[in-house]
């Protein structure tokens, strides 16, 4: 609500999405999110892609149990969500964008 | 027993905990994992963090030590206290440390997914050291954090097979479940070695305890071991030693006290061997025990005196009294006491602290008073002396138990069952007779040696222990005031004797003078006599001369006038 009047393009949501490797689970946990932040966040989104097969420290910092895990970071509280992101009404909840759809769906 | 076909022996990777080594044979199997289960508060941890430990600072291994329950910082305070600098050891790069979260609040779940995660921090945690060690400490908290168990099965199996693909000797940790080793049966996926921790309270007393479930290709002890956590880390007390076959002395060794020496003929009682001392309350068996360590320090030996009833600086004071100093070899570091309550530890703890504090100090002299302090069920308090006898039968020490008897009474249960495994048996009696009441001791038995049957009466005096001249007559053995009073009756019916002879010596000889002066005077008057009948004699010759004389006159005169 308060984002739609902000003119400059404030982050909202801060997020890192840890994969390993190029399997087609990381593909598919890719492309869900990037097509979720495009309709729901537009601009409002810093989001990171993380291949840990690549970066094996960030898995420790970022407390990566199960790959692929989105890490969001912003808006607090920090959530850690698990899986290849294909069921989008989860996500859109633990993205607390839940109510949104609602909203502007119309 | 498995018909497996011999096989070569796994290869094992010591863990460098006392007597835990033993009962594996060696140690853990080297890149296998290891499961350690068992209720919380079992140790789990500490047994896992001690691997790692000692992998780094002896045996030149790394670890790496995933945590799923504590944080880093909280596990590095927690070991602190058994002198683990983990901080030390992550910046020697020794040690990797890794806090793994699972807030089941913090994770979202959408769609497929594996523990990739895990498997990439576990390897970047393995690389970065070197390590060869790993501990999983306790990873089924994953299954509080993550829904899809059948996912988390499957990828703990691909888990353990990547951990023994690694080559990595790892210690998993697991919590106790109901009518399961672990909560989601991980002894289905972890099956080389399985270990149970396990913390029983009988009587307020807490004992820990282990035992090897399994372990595959390889023997194992396969009881119940007790063991010990404190200042000095874990010991495991490993089995009662199988044999009795050890190497015996026949040196002697003096008990201290001369008059007991006396009695056991051969001078002293058998180095390594074991001794018992009994006694009611008040015989001076602590004061006897402080006799036979005094005489070893003496000798130069090194000493240990654990005591359950009183405190070192107690004892120290009171066998002064009796001339004792047991202070000086205290200060030579010659003795050293170990006091503790026994109701502080269980049996087995007590047990395996003496073990350790004997491996520690190395004593050729243990005095233990007393034993009958440790209550419980007699089968459970025997087999605890039991081993206490045989740990330092194996080692050669000499061992001096008291035991204290609520009877006065020639046979108590728990001497009985101790008695077989004494070498010697020495018993201390007070004997209460004619308002008093005077100490005696006998020697029951002592292996290897002919002994004295005598009961002495002993006493203590400013200068020890004094075994007393036996008084053995027709009245029996006597003690104390009845043998003073029978010894003085004895005395005095003597000098009577010598009295009553010398007196009539005496009488004897004034007879004689008497009878000789009556002989004198005899003879004197006799004398007087034989003078009497002399003169009488001349007297009768003078008169018959004079008659004679007067006859003559006048035949004279006649004549002339004839």
């Amino acid at each position: 609500m308060i984002t739609a009047t902000e003119s400059p393009p404030e982050i909202t949501h801060r997020l890192r999405l840890i994969v390993a490797g190029s399997t087609i689970r990381s593909r598919r946990a890719i492309e869900n999110l990037r097509r979720v932040c495009k309709e729901h966040l537009g601009g409002h989104s810093d989001l990171e892609i993380i291949d840990i097969y690549q970066q094996p420290q960030f898995a420790k910092e970022y407390q990566v149990i199960a790959a692929p895990t989105l890490v969001k970071l912003l808006p607090l509280p920090v959530r850690r969500i698990v899986g290849d992101l294909s069921e989008e009404d989860r996500l859109l909840r633990a993205l607390d964008l839940a109510m949104l759809p609602a909203a502007g769906g119309a | 027993m498995p018909p497996e076909p011999a096989t070569t022996a796994p290869s094992k990777s010591a863990t460098g905990i006392a007597g835990f080594d033993e009962i594996l044979l060696g140690g853990l199997p080297t890149a296998r994992p290891t499961l350690i289960c068992g209720a919380a508060g079992c140790g789990k941890t500490l047994f896992a963090i001690t691997f790692l430990v000692n992998g780094a600072t002896r045996f030149g291994e790394s670890g790496v030590f995933m945590s799923f329950e504590e944080r880093a910082e909280d596990l590095a305070a927690n070991v602190a206290s058994l002198g683990y600098d983990l901080d030390g050891l992550v910046e020697a790069g020794k040690l990797a440390l890794d806090h793994v979260r699972v807030e089941r609040s913090e994770i979202e779940e959408t769609g497929q997914y594996d523990l990739e995660g895990l498997f990439v921090r576990l390897g970047y945690a393995v690389d970065s050291v070197g390590a060869k060690r790993v501990v999983l400490d306790t990873i089924e908290s994953l299954f509080s954090g993550f829904s899809d168990t059948a996912v988390l099965r499957a990828e703990l199996r691909r888990l353990f097979t990547w951990i023994k693909e690694r080559g990595l000797t790892a210690i998993i940790t697991g919590e106790r479940g109901e009518g399961l080793l672990t909560r989601h049966g991980l002894e289905e996926y972890i099956s080389d070695c399985v270990v149970l921790l396990d913390n029983r309270v009988i009587d307020q007393i807490m004992t820990r305890r282990l035992r090897v479930v399994k372990y595959r290709g390889s023997a194992h002890g396969t009881n119940e071991y007790p063991f010990l956590i404190d200042a000095a880390g874990i010991s495991v007390l490993p089995v009662t030693s199988s044999g009795i076959d050890r190497p015996v002395s026949n040196e002697i060794v003096s008990t201290g006290i001369a008059g007991l020496d006396a009695m056991l003929r051969n001078g002293g009682l058998y180095r390594g061997s074991s001794i018992l001392l009994s006694g009611v309350a008040g015989t001076g068996k602590t004061t006897i025990g402080s006799h036979f360590i005094d005489a070893a320090c003496r000798r130069g030996e090194r000493c240990m005196f654990f005591v359950f009833e009183e405190g070192a600086e107690e004892i120290c004071r009171n066998v002064l009294s009796v001339g004792i100093d047991l202070r000086r070899w205290a200060d030579a570091g010659l003795l050293r006491f170990e006091a503790a309550r026994p109701s502080l530890y269980g049996l087995e703890m007590h047990l395996a602290r003496m073990q350790r504090d004997v491996a520690e100090f190395q004593p050729s002299v243990v005095v233990v008073d007393p034993i009958s302090a440790f209550r419980g069920p007699i089968a459970e308090v025997h087999a605890t002396l039991l081993r206490m006898v045989d740990l330092l039968k194996s080692v050669g020490i000499t061992g001096l138990f008291t035991s204290l008897r609520t009877t006065g009474s020639l046979h108590d249960g728990t001497d009985q069952a101790l008695s077989s495994l004494m070498d010697s048996w020495i018993k201390l009696m007070d004997i209460e007779a004619n308002g008093e009441r005077n100490r005696v001791l006998y020697v029951i038995k002592s292996r290897g040696s002919s002994h004295s049957n005598q009961v002495r009466e002993y006493r203590m005096t400013d200068s020890g222990i004094e075994l007393i001249e036996p008084y053995i007559g027709p009245e029996g053995v006597l003690t104390g005031t009845a043998r003073i009073t029978q010894e003085a009756r004895e005395q005095a019916a003597a000098e009577r004797r010598q009295r009553d002879i010398e007196q009539r010596r005496r009488a004897s000889e004034r007879r004689q003078d008497a009878l000789e002066r009556q002989i004198a005077e005899l003879s004197a008057a006799l004398e007087a006599e034989h003078d009497e009948a002399r003169a009488l004699q001349l007297a009768d010759a003078a008169h018959d001369a004079g008659l004679s004389r007067d006859r003559s006159a006048i035949a004279a005169r006649r004549g002339g006038a004839e």
